[in-house]
């Protein structure tokens, strides 16, 4: 085992952190939420330093980076709350290349179409909160059993959101068909494996940083004498968060790594990764933000838009209890592989 | 970043099993849980002739020369199995006390002893009146001539009634700060003065209350310097580097999933099917994973060089406080089978997650408790001020 980021990783690392520090910071994210959660220029750094070549293999014309790099990309996202499709349109552009969608998934990394991916089935004809629907040209949904492509026309419907997030509900007409019956299934699932994973990177990167601005608080802010800090009623919550935050960013990293080095072991660390950081994020943005007192329930302090995020970002998915059950039903069937394959 | 844990490790493994299945029997499982002794002579012994007593020890000491690696999952697969290592723990625990801090005689008259598994050393630092804050021990050795005389009592001197020697925490100084007034001896147990007492807890384990009367024992058995104790403490409980519950939560999560599969409800759909049986089956195998990063990563800081904040504390922490939750979530999704008790007849999966709870209870206290550590972790990892 070897938990240190290669040189090649560390690089990555330190350049999309530089980036996201100047195009993602808590005043750009505020501005952002004045037009639906999206931030252009932002989105523009992201592709220009190539994040959806990274995504798809050289024989598509990417560069062919690893889950495990993407998850690092993501976890700056999360760090910065990044106001950007990134997750939705690296999910989808993979997703188009292993159905075989040349031209389509060509004009992804042109910048020409902005495909997104409901992560959700649709029902009755509409994808629901569709990530990324407010602003992408298409999106991949699953419909009755299909697999499709189909563009988002002027007739979507922006709901304003607790997460200021670009989603939208998307009426699904017609479109490219990508897959039918099972390969539609399969295709879709080990998309969402994929986001989950990456999802999961992110929110564990966003229960990391709420636990600074957390421990920042109350380190600074006296009571009764006293730092808030040295009392054990805050500070044995924050240390429940810790090593649940320590745990889920290496849980997250270990579920990427795995898509690449031990596939069979990798929609069930996906699923992991994704409920168990959902969770972790929603419990250390709480605890931070209550131990803002009325200071953390004010628009004007930065932790509110970690707890928000922290819900929503896993939320248009599903819920940790939803994830869990996932994981259950991967662990089952892992398991009956296994035993199968003994026999 | 690489997440396997080693090359060969599947190999060795699977040797671990081997071993384990043949000398780790239901009868003698069904006997240390009866009579609540978490120690065994021949399967002591066994260990011992395969190398496995003190793995992590050099060869010229008698030891098993094993890798981290190979220690992490021998440790592993001992404790998916529940074997009887608690007595094994200790001993070679001051063991390892006395070949850092020991004189020459010390260790020329315990080591060979305790890696031929001949001696039980049990550990003596609780007190009725003194746990988490156990440098309040106020069980007290004063000097007469050659010897100190010991009076006071010990809790939760487990295996003290087949233990060959204590290792004794005790108060030589009430004059100074409690920490710089106390003093480690390793008391032999077989002498006047000596009692012991029976204590049973709610996992089944027998531990026990131990009473020293007037117990004589010569400076020579003195480990460490006088008033010097806590420092002798720190080298055991530094000692006590890769704690962590992923092992337990194994063994949770297998027999959760047996009864899972094997059971069926009052309509006949399998409980697999259940989507509340899959929540727990999810929580209980991310809860593991996540443990099993944790501990793995105490080990790999240390091995590494890297800076030690407290990553062995979340290890602890985390994988106990989750051990319980999840025993509690697999007793609550059996509806009333769950109660049934630990090698009852009619418990399902041997009433493994009956015990499992019980069982939990302990961890999350012994070798430092949640709130213990949680203090551990806000100040050196978080940087948070000293908190009461």
């Amino acid at each position: 085992m070897d938990l240190r980021p290669t040189d090649e990783q560390q690089q990555l690392i330190d350049a999309f952190s530089a980036m996201y520090a100047k195009e993602s910071s808590p005043d750009r994210v505020r501005v952002a939420e004045t037009t639906q959660g999206f931030d252009p220029r932002l989105w523009d750094r992201l592709t220009e330093m190539g994040v959806l070549m990274m995504a798809v293999g050289e024989s598509a014309g990417g560069w062919g980076a690893s889950m495990l790099d993407l998850a690092l990309v993501a976890e700056q996202h999360g760090r910065t709350l990044g106001s950007a499709p990134l997750i939705e349109a690296v999910v989808a552009a993979r997703l188009l290349e292993r159905v075989g969608a040349t031209t389509s998934l060509a004009q992804q990394l042109s910048g020409e179409r902005l495909i997104t991916i409901a992560v959700a089935p649709a029902g009755g004809g509409i994808a629901k909160m569709v990530p990324a629907g407010a602003i992408a040209t298409d999106v991949v949904v699953l419909i009755d059993g299909d697999l499709v492509l189909a563009p988002i026309g002027a007739d979507r419907v922006v709901p304003e959101n607790s997460g200021a997030m670009p989603v939208a509900d998307v009426a699904v007409c017609d479109g490219e068909m990508l897959a039918t019956g099972t390969d539609a299934t399969a295709a879709f699932d080990a998309a969402l494996d994929e986001w989950l994973a990456l999802t999961g990177a992110a929110l564990a990167a966003i229960a990391a940083r709420s636990l600074e601005i957390g421990v920042e608080y109350v380190k600074e802010r006296e009571a009764f004498g006293q730092k808030i800090g040295a009392f054990q009623a805050l500070a044995h919550r924050l240390a429940d968060s810790a090593a649940e935050s320590d745990g889920a960013g290496l849980l997250a990293r270990e579920a990427a790594w795995a898509f690449d080095m031990e596939p069979e072991r990798a929609p069930l660390l996906a699923a992991m990764a994704f409920a168990f950081a959902s969770e972790t994020a929603r419990d250390a943005t709480y605890r931070s933000l209550h131990f803002h007192g009325g200071y953390g329930f004010m628009l004007e302090y930065d932790i509110q838009l970690y707890f928000g995020r922290a819900r929503a970002w896993a939320r248009v998915a599903m819920s940790p209890t939803q994830a869990y059950r996932r994981v259950g039903a991967r662990r089952l069937a892992a398991t009956s592989a296994t035993a199968a394959g003994g026999e | 970043m690489d997440f396997r844990l080693g090359e060969d490790s599947g190999d060795f493994r699977s040797e671990v099993v081997a071993f384990l299945d043949e000398h780790i029997t239901p009868e003698l499982k069904e006997r240390v849980y009866r009579t609540g002794v978490s120690h065994d002579d021949a399967f002591t012994k066994a260990l011992v002739e395969r190398g496995w007593y003190a793995p992590g020890w050099p060869v010229e000491y008698g030891g098993g020369g094993l890798d981290p690696i190979e220690m992490l999952v021998l440790y592993d697969e001992l404790r998916v199995h529940d074997a009887p290592t608690y007595g094994i723990g200790t001993t070679t625990l001051v063991a390892s006390v006395i070949r850092e801090v020991g004189t020459d005689a010390q260790k020329a008259a315990i080591l060979p002893r305790a890696l031929a598994g001949e001696i039980v050393i049990v550990l003596g630092f609780s007190e009725p009146e003194a746990g988490s804050d156990v440098a309040a021990a106020a069980c007290r050795a004063v000097p007469d001539g050659d010897d100190w005389v010991i009076n006071g009592q010990k809790m939760f001197t487990t295996n003290a009634h087949i233990g060959d020697y204590v290792f004794l925490l005790a108060r030589t100084n009430t004059e100074v700060a409690k920490h710089r007034g106390l003093t480690m001896f390793l008391v032999p147990m077989d002498q006047a003065g000596v009692e012991v007492q029976e204590v049973r807890t709610m996992s089944g384990e027998r531990t026990n209350i131990t009473f020293y009367n007037d117990v004589r024992v010569s400076d020579e058995w003195r480990i460490g310097g006088v008033d010097d104790g806590w420092n002798t403490m720190t080298v055991s409980l530094r000692l006590e580097h890769s704690s962590g519950y992923a092992s337990s939560l194994e063994r949770l999560l297998r027999a959760g999933e047996t009864w899972a599969r094997e059971t069926v409800d009052a309509e006949g759909r399998p409980r697999v099917e259940d989507p509340d049986v899959l929540e727990v089956l999810g929580r209980t195998a991310a809860s593991l994973e996540v443990s099993r990063l944790l501990m793995r990563r105490s080990i790999w800081v240390g091995q590494n060089g890297m800076e030690v904040t407290a990553q062995g504390p979340m290890s602890k922490l985390f994988s106990s406080e989750a051990l319980e939750r999840r025993s509690e979530e697999w007793v609550e999704v059996m509806g009333p089978d769950g109660l049934r008790s630990y090698f009852d007849p009619t418990a399902p999966v041997n009433g493994e997650l009956e015990h499992m709870l019980r069982h939990s209870l302990g961890t999350t206290i012994y070798a430092g408790t949640s709130e213990m550590h949680r203090n551990m972790i806000a100040q050196r990892a978080l940087g948070l001020p000293r908190s009461k």
